[in-house]
């Protein structure tokens, strides 16, 4: 019993966690507690294969591929707390709270007797007792649970599974197709230019110059174009004159080594034109 | 030892899951809540097999435990899927059949 009382209160504070937590990998985690604490609670009571079950497949198996899925949806992905039904929420948790009144005061106003316990059932050890029933009086539930596990695995593989529309282009084809595009559209021929590399910035988020000064999109990776993080050369350079300036001005009291003492905001440069030219860019692929 | 505080601690942790699935809109999260009213069961079923004596409750946790595998399996699959399409997890989103 001292086990309930240290667990139980750790076990509901965990499920209240589950339920307030913003992030979905703290939730993620928090149930793990609740579910070691249940497994816990099963050996208490005498069901040490269930213990073991709610430990390798609970939380080794199902919060895994819980976590997995986060990975691969996206742990920012948070919640939302705008309420799409006006009053939801409240009247979400009123029902609960009723309900969990309810529940409780049903359960504890039962008296069920003394326990008979599982000393007799378990005579043969709990594996062996369980073994006997599900081979026995469950055995049909047995087979069917067979079906349902291969019927899972298979939906989940259909579900899973993207097509691949178009084959996969060889080293050849690509080839081929950039020679193609330098006959028809001119396109240069060779790699690409190298991002920009300056004296005091020297990054692949800000493009080169070409000799006319405009930036040269192509030096860019894509990828930083479309999170919208790059950096505009020519806005970089105004930047600089204008820290030199403002050197000149007060004097050398400030220390012009200091990388965070320049203003963050302009270097970004106009973000407006950067914002929207980028997120073109990211819906095309 | 007694066997009422197991029973409140199942109803307090189903209670819990129930309310989470209806307040949030994370469709993981939601999920996570499910398994949490999945687990409050087999407690209760745990605890009501210690007090008939018998494995039965034991059994049918078993089963349970089977079962959600099955359903978690089977429904994170269809989060992903809806992921890819729509690049959301929030279940306000999936709303195509209201209109």
């Amino acid at each position: 019993m001292i086990a309930f009382w240290l667990l139980a209160p750790l076990m509901v504070a965990a499920a209240l966690g589950v339920l307030f937590a913003r992030k979905a990998v703290h939730a993620a985690l928090l149930l793990a507690v609740v579910m070691i604490g249940l497994a816990v609670l099963y050996l208490v009571q005498d069901a040490p294969f269930l213990f073991a079950v709610q430990i390798i497949v609970y939380t080794g198996a199902i919060l895994m591929l819980f976590l997995f899925v986060l990975m691969l949806v996206g742990v920012d992905a948070s919640d939302s707390v705008i309420e799409t039904i006006k009053g939801q929420r409240v009247l979400a948790i009123l029902v609960g709270l009723v309900f969990g009144l309810m529940l409780v005061l049903g359960v504890a106003q039962v008296s069920l007797g003394a326990a008979t316990g599982l000393e007799a059932a378990n005579a043969d050890g709990n594996i062996q007792g369980l073994a006997d029933l599900l081979f026995s009086r469950y055995v049909i539930a047995f087979e069917f649970t067979a079906a349902l596990l291969i019927t899972a695995a298979i939906g989940a593989m259909v579900l899973a599974h993207s097509e691949r529309l178009k084959p996969r282009l060889s080293q050849q084809e690509m080839a081929a197709q950039r020679m193609r595009d330098y006959a028809d559209k001119g396109k240069h021929l060779g790699p690409l230019p190298a991002p920009g590399v300056y004296a005091r910035h020297n990054a692949v988020d800000t493009p080169a110059l070409l000799p006319d000064g405009t930036p040269a999109e192509a030096s860019v990776s894509r990828v930083l174009a479309a999170r919208g993080t790059v950096r505009s050369a020519p806005r970089l350079a105004d930047d600089i004159e204008e820290l030199t300036r403002r050197l000149n001005d007060d004097g050398s009291s400030n220390i012009p080594g200091e990388p965070d003492a320049t203003p963050k905001g302009p270097i970004e440069g106009d973000p407006s034109q950067q914002q929207s030219q980028t997120r073109d860019e990211g819906e095309e692929q | 030892m007694s066997e009422t505080p197991f029973l409140v601690l199942s109803a307090i942790l189903f209670t819990i899951g129930a309310v989470g699935v209806l307040t949030r809109r994370n469709a993981l999260v939601l999920f996570m809540c499910v398994e949490m009213m999945l687990n409050a069961t087999n407690l209760a079923l745990v605890t009501f097999s210690r007090v008939h004596g018998n494995l039965d409750g034991q059994v049918t946790a078993f089963f349970v435990m089977v079962v959600a595998a099955a359903e978690v399996v089977i429904g994170l699959a269809i989060i992903v899927t809806i992921f890819r399409t729509r690049r959301s997890a929030s279940v306000d989103d999936a709303s195509l059949l209201k209109y």
